[in-house]
């Protein structure tokens, strides 16, 4: 082969080398611009949803109802019994409302559980406000305890009128096994 | 193998070295792509295998051969193998063989990477292959590799994800490959819009796999991450997000079907000229329509999550830009009809294998566009209608593609005519017994069927019946084909330089078996 063409052989090479490297670049830039997109459509981040949000509570829409379901579910990882107290409840938009789940840590050691919450419809996600809610902090169980945890909410009065209705979801997860891997 | 010692009349080259040594240390891209070849072949035996350990469970409705576990571990490990070991490979090979030859160049531009590439796969193969039989068993949660599922996979995880990145390499380093090749090793007068449509479509898909290979390793990379070391890409509990996952994986995976079905497309424009001995219509058109597919492929790859939840805009967005993929397909169907129109038509195998593409292509295009409505998604997906729709345009598409440039080229290779008798009812056996086997998946999941389980409930058991009796039907036909190839390589008819009637292009102008050592002086073109 000439030299010529060798070297702008080696070029080009170069070249298509630096586009894999900016594609395998890109590949992880989908992380945080996941969660930028999610943020810009209003669907809201993870990190959100985890958040306590500040309320206004003052002058609640008692002319409209939205009703409120609650679920749970456990991963199999965990060994808990977790589930709301109600099914579901009916809420004024604008007024601030409290809501409990119990656990109960079957485990036969003490365990520290963390709640991820989750909100559908998704576009209502960013009109359902938090104020104190045990998914914002690990929660610690001894052997054999159960206790009630507690979620303190709004909706708020800007929620699009064609929703009537939103699920509050958590799954509550076995800290420790979270970061074991093949648990 | 293919091609014995007929270089012994160039002068001042040696022919390759004698027995096992040549095929180990060889740089030559008649040998590569033979061994792709070669390699693509046996993997397609095995995932064959395989699916009809899956088509023999499903026979019947209850339990009767495999356990659940194993039949995940099968349609995995099948779906990776024929995806990553089978097709794609067969089209890697083809290149290797076809491109210098059709741009008159006298090899690829980086053979030593050319067969580091190639052991790369084979190793990546073994090593996958090898996880049945680790504690565990091999991966059983999908080719989609979907967490938190696929991190239950045990022993057979870290063998798994390093298979992947081997073969994700290996992928890459081919299509440096081609691309250097053809940017810089085109005989003088081969502009780019003189080039034979094998070679644009070749061009097109390595850019997508530049493009969109190395995202799916980052994608592993952060499930092997997430697995050891205690990262939460994917993890909800740790703030991650699993849905995450399938966004960076079918940003890799429509793109992905693009680079299996692209290089088909272009041999089906190689084949239907030669055999209506008429010049392909729409040259142009056809290269702006590999083109747009693929710049579309980049867009369109939430389809594949309309019932993972996503907004009303975002649905209509996926849905409008994944029917416009019909746009571009459909100009090329177009084409390759009218190329027929007036043509003086002969049907050999290699012609048989094109049209079945065209009608039976088409027909998976047409399921696509169905399942591209978000509405009735919802109710196709997951299904056995899903899993008709992709086999449609994967094995009558793809699959028929290589078998079509297989026999369309065969005789270049080995300097042989096959058995023209048996290679038709290779044909015939291979297009009735795949409609047996994939039609009739399209009633099953509109009737609710669902994918990926190895029990069902009793009212299908008709059409699953059907089925697996055209799997087997399928699965025994291509031992015919195996026979016609390895007829031909041993001996035959004397093949002509230009071996068809109508042959168009500058691998027709070399003698057949195509010697060692090609355009060592590039060729004149007018
Ligand atoms: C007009 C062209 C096409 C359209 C509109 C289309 C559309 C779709 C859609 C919407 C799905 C998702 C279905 C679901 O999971 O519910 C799908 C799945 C799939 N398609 Fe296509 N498709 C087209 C062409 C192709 C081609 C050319 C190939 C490959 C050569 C292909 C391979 C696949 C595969 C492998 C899957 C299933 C992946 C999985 O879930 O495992 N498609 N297609
Ligand atoms: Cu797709």
């Amino acid at each position: 082969m000439e030299a010529p063409r060798r070297k702008s052989n080696r070029g080009l090479v170069a070249r298509l080398v630096l586009m894999t490297a900016g594609s395998f670049a890109f590949g992880f830039a989908l992380v945080p611009l996941y969660d930028v997109f999610c943020e810009v459509t209003g669907i809201g981040t993870r990190a959100e949803l985890s958040r306590a949000a500040t309320a206004d509570a003052s002058a609640p829409d008692v002319n409209r109802t939205v009703v409120v379901e609650f679920t749970a579910s456990v991963p199999d990882n965990g060994s808990w019994e977790f589930a709301p107290v109600v099914a579901s409840m009916e809420v004024h938009p604008g007024r601030l409302y409290e809501a409990h789940y119990t656990a109960h840590n079957l485990a036969d050691r003490e365990t520290t559980g963390q709640a991820v919450p989750s909100i559908t419809p998704l576009r209502a996600a960013r009109y359902f406000r938090k104020t104190e809610c045990f998914c914002f902090t690990p929660q610690k169980f001894a052997r054999d305890e159960q206790r009630e945890l507690l979620v303190r909410f709004t909706v708020d009065r800007d929620l699009p009128p064609g929703i009537d209705r939103l699920t509050l979801s958590y799954a509550f997860y076995d800290v420790a096994h979270v970061a074991g891997g093949a648990g | 193998m293919a091609h014995g010692n007929e270089a012994a009349g160039h002068g001042n080259h040696d022919g390759p070295p004698k027995g096992l040594v040549r095929w180990l240390t060889t740089t030559n891209h008649k040998d590569i792509g033979t061994m792709y070849l070669v390699f693509s072949l046996a993997m397609f035996l095995i995932g064959g295998l395989m699916a009809l350990a899956i088509r023999a469970e499903l026979f019947q409705p209850g339990l009767q051969f495999v356990n659940p576990s194993f039949f995940n571990q099968l349609t995995t490990v099948h779906a990776l193998v024929m995806v990553f070991g089978a097709v794609m490979p067969a089209t890697v090979g083809l290149a290797n063989w076809m491109i210098p030859l059709q741009i008159g160049a006298a090899d690829m531009a980086l053979p030593r990477m050319n067969l580091f590439s190639f052991w790369l796969l084979f190793f990546a193969f073994m090593l996958l292959i090898s996880t049945f039989f680790v504690p565990g068993g091999a991966p059983a949660a999908g080719w989609t590799l979907y967490p938190p599922l696929v991190l239950q996979t045990g022993t057979a995880f870290p063998m798994a994800i390093f298979a992947i990145h081997m073969m994700g390499a290996s992928s890459i380093m081919g299509a440096i490959n081609v691309i250097v090749t053809i940017v810089n090793m085109r005989a003088p007068g081969m502009t780019l819009l003189k080039m034979p449509l094998f070679s644009w479509s070749w061009l097109i898909t390595a850019y997508l796999l530049i493009a969109v290979m190395p995202v799916f390793a980052g994608g592993v990379t952060m499930l092997l991450t997430d697995y050891y070391f205690q990262t939460s890409f994917f993890n909800a509990a740790g703030g991650g997000d699993p849905v995450l996952f399938q966004h960076v994986f079918w940003f890799f995976g429509h793109p992905e079907v693009y680079i299996m079905i692209l290089p088909a497309f272009g041999i089906i424009s190689e084949i239907i000229p030669t055999f209506s001995r008429k010049p392909i219509f729409g040259y142009e058109a056809m290269v702006y329509a590999i083109a747009s597919i693929a710049f579309l492929s980049f867009i369109v790859w939430a389809h594949h999550m309309f019932t993972v939840g996503m907004p009303l805009a975002g649905q209509l967005f996926f849905t409008l830009s994944t029917m416009l993929i019909a746009v571009p397909t459909g100009v090329k169907v177009f084409n390759w009809t009218t190329t027929m129109w007036r043509g003086s038509l002969s049907f050999e195998p290699p012609m048989l294998f094109a049209l079945a593409f065209l009608f039976l292509f088409t027909i998976g295009g047409f399921s696509g566009l169905m399942l591209a409505i978000a509405p009735a998604d919802f109710q196709y997906h997951d299904t056995y209608f899903v899993v008709a729709h992709f086999h449609y345009v994967l094995v009558p598409g793809a699959v028929f593609g290589i078998m079509a440039a297989v026999y369309y080229w065969l005789p270049k290779w080995t300097g042989h005519m096959y058995d023209m008798t048996l290679a038709k009812w290779h044909f015939w056996l291979t297009a009735i017994f795949v409609n047996v086997l994939f039609f009739p998946q399209h009633f099953l999941g509109l009737a609710g069927m669902q994918r990926r389980i190895p029990d069902y409930p009793t009212q299908f058991t008709d059409w699953n019946m059907v089925s697996s009796i055209g799997g087997f039907g399928f699965g025994l036909s291509q031992l015919l084909f195996v026979w016609v190839i390895i007829r031909c390589v041993k001996g035959g008819q004397r093949a002509t330089a230009g071996v068809w009637d109508w042959p168009h292009g500058l691998e027709w102008t070399v003698p057949s078996p195509a010697p060692y050592h090609t355009f060592e002086k590039a060729p004149e073109l007018h």
